[in-house]
């Protein structure tokens, strides 16, 4: 199969869907004859022209609320938020707007909107373009959260997304973007809802995040060596969030390690933990479950202390020996 | 120029937004309602004139204070007032209650508990207009207190650069809860933002009916003819307190009783009575009829089930 970037992915999503339904168009800044802050949209102007390839202006609470209203009425609006540090100044839109519409209105409004964002920290950004933001919309009734890693899961979750009907918060990464990877040319899609184990073991589980899900299969290699057989789950959607799955590799394992990019304290590592620790999976664990994660403090620019603020792989690696021998 | 029978719709929709709210109060004060609500007594004029220039395809979103622009836009005041005693029968199944109520067929794209909290939307309610070419317009309803929220800049500006068909209608009923205008503005006239996106803005007596529909529908058709959207501001006074906590300690009673002086509904009355569009007889029988709607309202309110809670999960995400 031919492979292409995670960027690429997701624009041959965004032109096939573009292709296939003419209600779908998107709004966001710089998103036109600039191509997009990392040029996901490149060239899509061309292509679909002005109308449907909006540029905004420099306003984040409008693009969102703009989508939404579009969305309450016959379209499906992707609009991009450039960095997901910025989805706090539409968080008003996003959060008391366009999740809650339906379910106020008894059911009978629907918002097919898709949010794209690129989150993380890498670029040497620091505090305000680095932020890993998901657990936010992740504790809201009425909004999904998809978290993909891999090109072939960007193209096919951006697919479902863009078709499902409610509003859904597409989260990519930064360091994502340039990472290569076998992508169908054809249109398909990934269900919203279906974790995907990236690589099975039987030592440990780790469940690992958008790009923690390759800085964990790196570890998992390297721990191979030892004879340590780690199976990688990736939830790829947090919301809906596929706890069967994560709960069937450790009742497999025995052992469960939590790697994100966000902050410990409230970040998603402490709901799937939960969601182990209180489902079929207790019974069968042989250690704490173990969660490896940002650490509690603003991204700093310093390049060796950006490094030592999100997990690397040999923290992974340091953590899953610390289960496997404990 | 009005037709009578327009004319006399307009009047009866007055009144029966006066008696549905007169109600709503009544029912609050006998703890049959759950929550707080905003009425819009004296405030009528805004809604109906507004609303009135309208076709029946076009879309409103309204405010917190909305129970006006529902009614105005055609709801039916039983499945209102259903919804306002939350039962499953109501606009919302009992899910929203006064302060949202959507008739998304009728193209009411609801009311909203935030202040400013439709301004944004009306952008993406314009474009959709715009890109699916149906020729609708967009009426978007706000207080004075929402002009002060960073969406209606944002808003404001990208409907401007877009061209797009809506019509923003500011109704300055003085006060912000507790905040009057004069504190809140630099300006004497929130109209005159307009100017800052290059768009028309009308300053109206909001409690003059007609007037209302004059500086809508020129707004309303000059959207649908591709010529963007204007911003309006009709002048007008809420009657009651701003919820069911205030105690009214940011104005007084002379205040209050000056503006009910004009309310809108007994001048609209006297000058359709003084052009003979209606007598008196008429115009009594149709406030008994808005009497006998909303009583009929509340009896098929109090009949309707309430949502059943092995139902609650519903209708937080679509299928």
């Amino acid at each position: 199969m031919r492979e292409i970037t995670y960027a690429e992915a997701i624009r041959e999503a965004l032109r096939q869907e573009m292709q296939r339904d003419e209600r779908v168009f998107l709004l966001g800044e710089d998103l036109g004859v600039y191509g997009g802050a990392f040029g996901v949209t490149y060239g899509l102007l061309v292509e679909f022209g002005e109308e449907r390839v909006r540029d905004t202006p420099i306003s984040e609470a409008a693009i969102v609320g703009a989508a939404i209203g579009a969305a309450l009425t016959g379209m499906r609006p992707v609009a991009e938020i450039m960095f997901m540090d910025f989805i706090t100044i539409a968080m008003e839109e996003l959060v008391n707007q366009g999740a809650k519409l339906r379910f106020m209105f008894g059911g009978k409004a629907k918002v097919p909107l898709v949010l794209r964002t690129p989150a993380g920290a890498g670029t040497g950004a620091a505090a305000q373009h680095s932020q890993s933001l998901e657990a936010w919309p992740v504790h809201v009734p009425g909004l999904k959260v998809v978290m993909p890693s891999t090109p072939y899961d960007a193209k096919g979750l951006l697919l479902a997304s863009i078709r499902d009907d409610n509003p859904v918060i597409f989260v990519e990464h930064k360091l994502l973007y340039k990472t290569k990877g076998p992508v169908p040319e054809e249109d398909y899609t990934i269900p919203l809802g279906v974790a995907d184990i990236k690589r099975e073991g039987k030592d440990l589980t780790v469940i690992a995040t958008s790009l923690m899900v390759l800085r964990a299969l790196q570890a998992a290699e390297e721990l191979a060596q030892e004879g340590i057989e780690v199976e990688v789950v990736d939830p790829r959607t947090l919301k809906p969030f596929d706890a069967e799955t994560v709960n069937r590799s450790v009742m497999k394992t025995g052992r469960a390690l939590i790697v994100h990019e966000a902050c410990l304290t409230g970040g998603v590592g402490a709901e799937i933990a939960a969601r182990i620790a209180e489902g079929p999976a207790f019974d069968y664990l042989d250690a704490p479950i173990k969660r490896l994660a940002g650490l509690d403090i603003p991204i700093p620019y310093n390049r060796n202390l950006e490094y030592h603020t999100v997990p690397q792989v040999e923290n992974i690696v340091e953590a899953a020996r610390e289960l496997v021998g404990g | 120029m009005l037709s009578e029978s327009k004319l006399k719709e307009m009047l009866h929709q007055m009144y029966l937004i006066r008696t549905f709210e007169e109600k709503a109060d009544e029912l609050y004060a006998l703890g049959k309602v759950h929550g707080t609500m905003h009425l819009s007594i004296g405030q009528e004029a805004t809604a109906v004139g507004a609303i009135g220039a309208l076709r029946p395809k076009d879309y409103i979103l309204s405010t917190h204070r909305g129970h006006g622009h529902c009614i105005a836009k055609g709801a039916d005041v039983k499945i209102m007032m259903a919804e306002f005693m939350g039962k499953e029968t109501g606009y919302c199944r009992g899910r929203g209650g006064s302060m949202h109520i959507a008739d998304m067929e009728g193209g009411n794209l609801g009311a909203n508990g935030v202040v400013g909290g439709g301004i944004g939307m009306a952008v993406g309610a314009g474009l959709s207009i715009k890109m699916r070419g149906t020729g609708q317009v967009i009426l978007c309803f706000f207080g004075d207190g929402a002009a002060n929220r960073g969406i209606f800049h944002e808003a404001l500006n990208m409907a401007a650069i877009w061209t797009l068909p809506v019509v923003y209608l500011c109704e300055n009923n003085q006060y912000g809860m507790s905040m009057s205008v004069v504190r809140a503005f630099s300006i004497k006239d929130i109209a005159d933002r307009a100017a800052a996106y290059n768009m028309p803005g009308v300053v109206v007596d909001g409690n003059d009916v007609l007037a209302v529909y004059e500086a809508t529908l020129e707004a309303v058709e000059r959207a649908r003819g591709g010529g963007g959207p204007s911003l309006i501001e009709g002048k007008t006074y809420r009657w009651k307190g701003h919820s069911k906590s205030d105690q009214e300690r940011y104005r007084t009673k002379g205040e209050v009783e000056a503006w009910k002086e004009r309310c809108p509904i007994l001048r609209f009355r006297a000058r359709l009575i003084g052009e003979r569009v209606i007598d008196e007889a008429e115009a009594n029988r149709m406030a008994e009829e808005a009497r006998r709607l909303v009583e009929e309202a509340v009896a098929f309110a109090e009949a309707s089930p309430e949502p059943s809670v092995e139902t609650i999960l519903e209708g937080v995400y679509a299928p």
